[in-house]
């Protein structure tokens, strides 16, 4: 049986070799440059500071990401604790004898000349980007990482230590309310 | 039997929303078609949320063609930092 190989860590190269990997790694996540430059670099500082429990297993490559992942999960639990922040804009009532139907003034409107406006063109990109920028950040990260970048349920789950149930009443939020907006500042002006 | 396909406005454009990722059950499905039998709003729902699938592909799309580098400035930086740490 061959031994198994033992990685060693090379702090010196750690920015060319895994700066713009984690810098992607972040950015596709929390969608902020600044952020992910951010927790890139705090990254780099807690591998440094904690050289010492390297045990060369698994690449540095892996031994950073885990580093980082963790980062990411910290800074989901801060916005997710934000209170008095911007909550999304409740769809259906939640309570009375209406509990889970259409708020009046939050049902669908039909789309005037749908067709024509959903040809692709920069102007209908923005807006729509617009419309998710607007969404409270908890509810952004998870709907990016879910619906642009296209990460599995569970691994977002996993990576944000939350529940499935969880993750779908987000996503539920987050897609009401982009549904909302575009009609609002697209479809029907 | 009908008891269980019974579902709130709330509950069928979850599951919707769960189905444009292929992630509803069957059994979801089936209370969502019942419900849309008798629920104009959340069939209008259902239509205009494929219609906004269809433009979140678009942007996931060019999303995934983009590869983000962090400019030369930005890691000098870094190595900066990183060497007053090392010292």
């Amino acid at each position: 049986m061959s031994e198994p190989t033992i990685h060693t860590l090379t702090p010196n190269l750690w920015i060319d070799n895994y700066a713009d990997y984690l810098y992607n790694y972040t950015i596709t996540r929390v969608n902020d440059s600044d952020l992910s430059k951010d927790l890139v670099q705090e990254t780099f500082f807690a591998g440094l500071k904690s050289a010492k429990n390297f045990q060369g297993r698994s690449t540095e490559r892996t031994w950073l990401v885990s580093i980082l992942k963790r980062k990411i999960i910290d800074h989901y639990r801060k916005i997710n604790s934000n209170k008095g922040k911007a909550e999304v804009r409740m769809n259906f009532y939640n309570d009375g004898e209406n509990e889970g139907n259409w708020i009046e003034e939050r049902v669908p409107q039909s789309w005037h000349n749908e067709s024509e406006k959903t040809i692709e063109n920069e102007e209908l990109k923005d807006q729509l980007e617009d419309c998710i920028d607007n969404l409270p950040e908890k509810y952004g990260m998870v709907f990016r990482m879910k619906t642009i970048q296209g990460f599995e349920t569970e691994e977002i789950c996993k990576e944000l230590d939350i529940t499935s149930s969880n993750l779908w009443v987000i996503i539920h939020r987050a897609r009401t309310q982009l549904r909302k907006c575009m009609e609002d500042n697209w479809f029907n002006i | 039997m009908f008891k269980k396909l019974k579902i709130t406005c709330d509950e069928a454009t979850t599951i919707c929303d769960k189905s444009q990722y292929n992630e509803a059950s069957f059994f979801e499905k089936i209370q969502l078609n019942w419900h849309l039998f008798n629920c104009k709003l959340c069939s209008l729902y259902v239509k205009q949320n494929r219609k906004m699938t269809s433009l979140f592909q678009m942007k996931s799309a060019d999303c995934k063609e983009e590869t983000k580098c962090l400019s030369k400035m930005d890691k000098e930086a870094f190595k900066k930092e990183l060497e007053k740490l090392e010292v």
